[in-house]
């Protein structure tokens, strides 16, 4: 042990340069040593129903706009035979779907994932002023009467739209008649607008946790420096925390050509989810060497790539520490890798059908007596084929999640196939159970540790960790005692 | 159920871990720029040649593809016959002819293979398929070696070797590795062949082990495996410490056999020798370890030569001796009792 001096000092300086630096970036920074506090998450599925006539189809959503209180964070679409795509108007966002041809009821699916966040502004510019046409007699003059008879008790636009509204409710004569031909929304709207105001209908979601099949409730917004949401009956609406509006100046929530008895309803799940909102919104200037500075598109991918010390660590642990057999070093880590964008469950299926098909093909590529980078570019394109093939079969079967087993490491899955199946020939059917079993639990294992929040969160918040990952790993390469598979190794000793 | 053993009756018994192995031993004693030597059958064949070590004769090597034709010629002088992969581990890919039957060759287990077959053997080969990563590699076409009488008990397949640990050139421990059905026909421990723990004063058998159990018979032929003795003890024995000259491996494993007719020869080396051979003997290999590396310093100040280190170790890590556990004292006392 004459070089363990030395040894221990570099150690010792990643440690304390590890550790140092993130309690600089949490003292100084004040970057959550934690996952941080729970966030508030809904996810917002709206459910589009249609008849299709038999010729080409067409539906178009309006996507809600940006509004105060909720952050977007994803938009999903699924629609089994749809081309899908999103339509930007100047007057906002549209999700199209469109198909050649469509009979029968139609379902389509689109799901919002919405932050819940009161510190979200979004700026908002007073619309033009519309000129509506006069309505009919005997209607225009109930409108002015009711504008005539507001318009002094009010001040500004917010008191005029309160008093209509008050008087819409009282129903007195010209409300009675105007609210026989036409829906308070429009009577309080077309007031207004005839009053110089700006004010529009929009729908409105209320989101509450596991509402399912809910539909959308008209309501009416009033320009006053901002948009301010009224019931043209009940006034000005003041809790708006749960209030999510769907569409502004669009003409119509949902379009849908080809198909008729179409209708849109909403399905509502509250989630909460863990985030660092507050350091996405505010202080990311002024971090020194924060991974939080790239742009969105890289940081998912150092989000994965940060994993992968943690990954090998794991690897490393269970291989010198106690002792497993794994098929090539660091595969499990690659594995995991891929778990964490399948997930788990799924993951695994899939891996086990992909090998294991691949491991029956390759005993015949095998009896063709190839050589062996022929055989393994043959693997290669046999694995393409089973992964094609199995992503369109649970396609069909309506399994989305078969998709992802694209992102396995299509050459590293060949590769242990041809691993696999040498060990087979060579040491036996028990080899393999032993050297895949290894590798699939080191997987399993790297995957639960990589997929921790708290482990997600440290990796990629606090980058100078790795310097403490790596001081272990350096510890651990010097380990000379036992592994815990020699326990049972030299057992006959006892 | 699962047997365990606590880790501190393993290190009171001195047994070798992997990860000692690896970092203690391998690490700090094995030059990596001397793996090649043992790593390519060829180079070890060279070089051991050129000390004049025993080695099977080296009948042909084949380098190319477009070479087999050639080698299929020189083949046909020859009825029994030996080809391996020049970088195979583990016994991988080792083919043995041991006669014909007019155009078809005859393999040790008794199987018959076409002349096209072996073509395609070659060819494998060749393109790495027995090979480390899969690396090109070299066939190598050898003498094949004659199982001496004294094992013909027991040896049901394959030609038995004998590993030998050699430690800065002291052979520290020993252990014969017999195949049987089990193990199909290779020598391999953890496929099921026996390793019997040879005594390094004597060239005895001590015990025997099959799957990490003490066995007393050979589970094919029945063969009582204390009678084992190893003709010839003390010559292998020296071949074997001659090896760390030519390497200068420092924790070497060593793989001899007996030819019938021309006695101990080295059939390969290895950087990286397993630990099973102290499941073989029941015995530790640490203290043995320790008690060379208190001898001198690395490749320094010991200064003895093969004969005398095979002596040395005879005297010191034999079972009959009394020394069966040397190193109850720290090595540097021991060297001030035995000077």
């Amino acid at each position: 042990m004459n070089r363990l001096g030395p040894f221990a000092i570099v150690v010792g300086i990643l440690m304390i340069a590890g550790i140092g630096l993130a309690t600089y970036r949490v003292t100084e920074y004040h970057v959550p040593l934690l996952p941080g506090a729970q966030q508030l998450l809904w996810q917002v599925e709206a459910r589009i129903e249609f008849r299709a006539n038999g010729g080409p189809a067409m539906a178009r959503l309006n996507l809600p706009p940006e509004q105060d209180g909720f952050r977007i964070v994803g938009e999903t679409s699924a629609s089994a035979g749809y081309g899908y795509a999103i339509e930007a108007l100047a007057e906002g966002r549209r999700a199209r779907w469109s198909t050649r041809s469509a009979t029968g009821n139609q379902t389509l699916f689109f799901k919002l994932d919405l932050a819940a966040d009161e510190t979200y502004e979004v700026e908002q510019v007073p619309p033009p002023l519309p000129q509506p046409p006069p309505l009919e007699e005997p209607y225009q003059t109930a409108v002015s009467q009711l504008i005539s008879a507001a318009e002094p008790r009010s001040a500004d636009g917010f008191t005029l739209a309160h008093e209509l509204s008050s008087s819409l409710a009282a129903g007195d004569q010209n409300a009675t008649l105007l609210l026989d031909q036409y829906s308070p929304s429009d009577v309080l709207v077309t007031a207004l607008v005839q009053a110089g105001v700006p004010a529009r209908t929009v729908q409105v979601l209320r989101l509450e946790d596991g509402r399912r099949r809910q539909s959308a409730v008209e309501q009416v917004q009033v320009w006053d420096d901002g948009w301010r949401l009224f019931d043209a009956l009940s006034g000005p609406v003041n809790n708006v925390s749960n209030l999510f509006v769907l569409r502004s100046a669009l003409p119509s929530l949902l379009e849908v050509e080809g198909g008729d008895n179409s209708r849109v309803n909403f399905s509502i799940v509250e989630e909460t989810r863990s985030s660092l909102s507050l350091m996405e919104n505010g202080g990311g200037e002024d971090f020194f060497l924060s991974l939080y500075d790239l742009p969105i598109a890289e940081q998912g991918m150092f989000k994965l790539i940060m994993l992968l010390p943690i990954g090998a660590l794991v690897v490393v642990f269970m291989r010198l520490l106690v002792g497993l057999k794994t098929s090539g070093t660091f595969m499990p880590v690659l594995i995991a890798l891929a778990f964490l964008q399948t997930e788990l469950i799924p993951g695994l299926i899939s891996f086990l059908v992909v090998v294991g098909v691949g491991l029956i093909i390759r005993g015949y590529l095998s009896a063709l007596n190839l050589l062996l980078v022929a055989r393994i570019a043959a693997l290669i394109v046999v694995v393409i084929a089973l992964i094609s093939a199995f992503s369109v079969i649970t396609y069909r079967m309506g399994l989305i999640g078969g998709l992802t087993i694209t992102f396995f490491p299509m050459i590293i899955l060949a590769w242990t196939i041809e691993r696999m199946s040498i060990i087979w020939e060579e040491e036996g059917p028990k080899e393999v159970m032993l050297q895949g079993g290894g590798s699939l639990l080191v997987a399993v294992l790297a995957f639960l540790v990589m997929d921790l929040n708290i482990v997600r969160h440290l990796a990629f918040s606090f980058p100078e960790l790795h310097l403490v990952v790596l001081g272990l790993i350096l510890l651990l390469g010097r380990y000379t005692g036992y592994r815990i598979s020699e326990l049972t190794r030299f057992a006959s000793f006892r | 159920m699962l047997e365990w053993i606590s880790p501190r009756q393993l290190s009171g018994l001195g047994i070798l871990g992997m990860n000692a192995r690896n970092v203690s031993y391998i690490a700090r004693y094995n030059e990596r720029s001397q793996y090649p030597l043992v790593d390519n059958k060829l180079n070890t064949k060279l070089v051991a040649a050129e000390a004049q070590l025993n080695v099977p004769e080296l009948l042909h090597v084949i380098h190319t593809q477009h070479e087999i034709g050639r080698a299929r010629e020189v083949l046909t002088q020859h009825d029994e016959f030996v080809v391996k992969p020049a970088q195979g581990s583990g016994g991988k890919g080792i083919l043995v002819i041991v006669g014909r039957d007019g155009d078809e060759l005859i393999k040790s287990n008794g199987e018959r293979i076409t002349d096209t077959a072996l073509s395609r053997y070659l060819s494998n080969v060749i393109a790495g398929l027995h090979s480390l990563g899969g690396r090109a590699d070299v066939a190598l076409v050898e003498q094949l070696v004659r199982v001496s009488d004294d094992f013909s008990d027991y040896s049901v397949e394959g030609v038995p070797d004998i590993r030998l640990i050699v430690f800065l050139g002291y052979p520290v421990m020993g252990m014969l590795r017999l195949a049987t059905k089990a193990s199909d026909g290779k020598a391999n421990l953890h496929q099921g062949a026996v390793g019997v723990g040879i005594d390094i004063a004597t060239g005895k058998a001590l015990s025997a082990v099959q799957h990490n159990r003490v066995i007393d018979r050979h589970p094919d032929t029945g063969a009582l495996l204390s009678e084992i003795s190893i003709p010839n003890w003390r010559r292998l024995l020296e071949q074997a410490a001659r090896c760390f000259e030519v390497t200068e491996l420092g924790y070497l494993g060593t793989d001899m056999v007996i030819d019938r007719d021309r006695g101990p020869m080295l059939l390969e080396l290895n950087a990286r020798p397993g630990l099973a051979i102290q499941v073989a003997n029941q015995c530790g290999l640490k203290p043995r370890l320790r008690h060379v590396e208190g001898l001198g310093n690395r490749f320094g100040r010991d200064r003895r030569g093969p004969d005398a280190r095979v002596s040395y170790a005879m005297e010191h890590f034999g079972m009959s001796a009394s020394s069966a556990q040397p190193s109850l004292f720290p090595p540097e006392i021991n060297q001030l009792l035995n000077p």
